[in-house]
């Protein structure tokens, strides 16, 4: 039985340069999984903890972060910020004794649009393979 | 400051099982200062036992809210407002916060969200540590400004034990023997006098082993 995850994907407007510029169609043809959603943020330092929660809540199979390298970060600490987010949402995903790795941090070089696309793909898979999110009841 | 840190999430799901409607109440007292109960924490709680309620295939209503205090009648007054909206308060203050609530609400369900810690300080970003243990007989000016009754592992009075090794506590290693600094801080004053006087037997009364304390200020009561 296939499943398609709901995939939701974080990140700067610095990272999404490419791939907002291309649109969805072009997207789609370089292989960006037509599952996965773009949340573009101004800065990944604008991450909050209960945004990432919030995706959980609306639905998402499993969330992605996408910033700048750590030190290469436009506005220096943002995307070691969103970094520290993620892994309190992973915490609180291992307190609910749910899979952490529904949730994952990407750092990739700003505006390059290959490694962007891999990471999400990456994570579309990994989600498949854990299968719908748990937060989901019953009625999965 | 009152230290506090958030219980495990499913601890709390479990307390508020049978709720269908929870109202998470935060404090912008000191658990917003030490991070565990503040407007944030009652954003991600609320979060968090929506999702642990969502996992076992249950939907529940959960509101969030902070009070400027939950120790002060005043404000716990404020609950009012979310009269009929609620089957159970998750209080994300200290200790008094929910005990409060319970002395004033003798028909609603309370539960605390923490585990109300310490009395202490912000040593860096993110750090915490205990410094008074509210004993309410403060020996400070005789030990040079450092408690030996919270940061002894043995509430020494007299001087060290004798099994620090290197400057750090034989009970935990990696806490400073507290005896130590105060050595170091009295003869740095040149007060060793202080450290040759012998302390009484002290009388805990003070310290809760009386009974629950009180305090009265007849100055400022109406
Ligand atoms: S002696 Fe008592 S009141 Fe003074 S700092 Fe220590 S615990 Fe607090
Ligand atoms: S080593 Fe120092 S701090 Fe630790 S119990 Fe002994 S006197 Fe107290």
């Amino acid at each position: 039985m296939a499943f398609t995850p709901n995939i939701q994907v974080f990140c700067c407007h610095y990272t999404s340069q490419q791939a907002l510029a291309e649109g969805r169609e072009g997207l789609t043809a370089d292989g960006f999984p037509p599952n996965a959603n773009i949340n573009r943020l101004v800065c990944g330092g604008k991450l909050k903890v209960s945004d990432l929660l919030a995706a959980f809540e609306q639905g998402a199979d499993g969330v992605c972060v996408v910033g700048c390298r750590p030190d290469e970060c436009h506005n220096l600490m943002g995307s070691q910020r969103a970094a520290r987010r993620v892994l309190a949402v992973k915490k609180a995903l291992e307190e609910l004794e749910v899979e952490p790795e529904r949730v994952a941090m990407f750092h990739l070089e700003r505006g390059f649009h290959p490694e962007f696309v891999r990471v999400t793909q990456e994570m579309n898979e990994k989600v498949q393979q854990l299968g719908p999110s748990p937060f989901k009841g019953e009625q999965g | 400051m009152i230290i506090a840190e958030r219980k495990p999430v499913n601890e709390i799901v479990e307390m508020v099982r049978d709720a269908k409607r929870v109202l998470v109440l935060g404090c912008r007292g000191c658990v917003s200062v030490c991070s565990a109960g503040g407007e944030r924490e009652v954003e991600l709680l609320s979060s968090l036992i929506r999702l642990g309620k969502q996992k076992q295939g249950q939907k529940a209503e959960v509101i969030g809210a902070t009070l400027v205090r939950q120790c002060d009648k005043e404000y716990v007054d404020e609950i009012d407002q979310w009269q009929g909206q609620y089957d159970a308060i998750v209080s994300m203050a200290c200790g008094v916060g929910v005990n409060f609530i319970a002395n004033l609400r003798p028909n609603d369900q309370v539960y605390p969200a923490v585990n109300t810690t310490s009395f202490g300080g912000s040593t860096e970003q993110g750090v915490w540590s205990e410094q008074c243990a509210g004993c309410g007989d403060c020996v400070l000016h005789l030990t040079g400004g450092l408690c030996p009754v919270a940061r002894c592992a043995k509430s020494l009075m007299n001087g060290p034990c004798g099994g620090s090794v290197e400057g750090r506590c034989e009970i935990h290693q990696e806490v400073p023997c507290i005896w130590q600094f105060i050595h170091e801080r009295l003869n740095r004053f040149e007060r060793r006098e202080d450290l040759e006087r012998v302390a009484p037997i002290r009388d805990w009364r003070s310290a809760g082993h009386g009974g629950p304390r009180k305090t009265v200020r007849p100055d400022l009561t109406l």
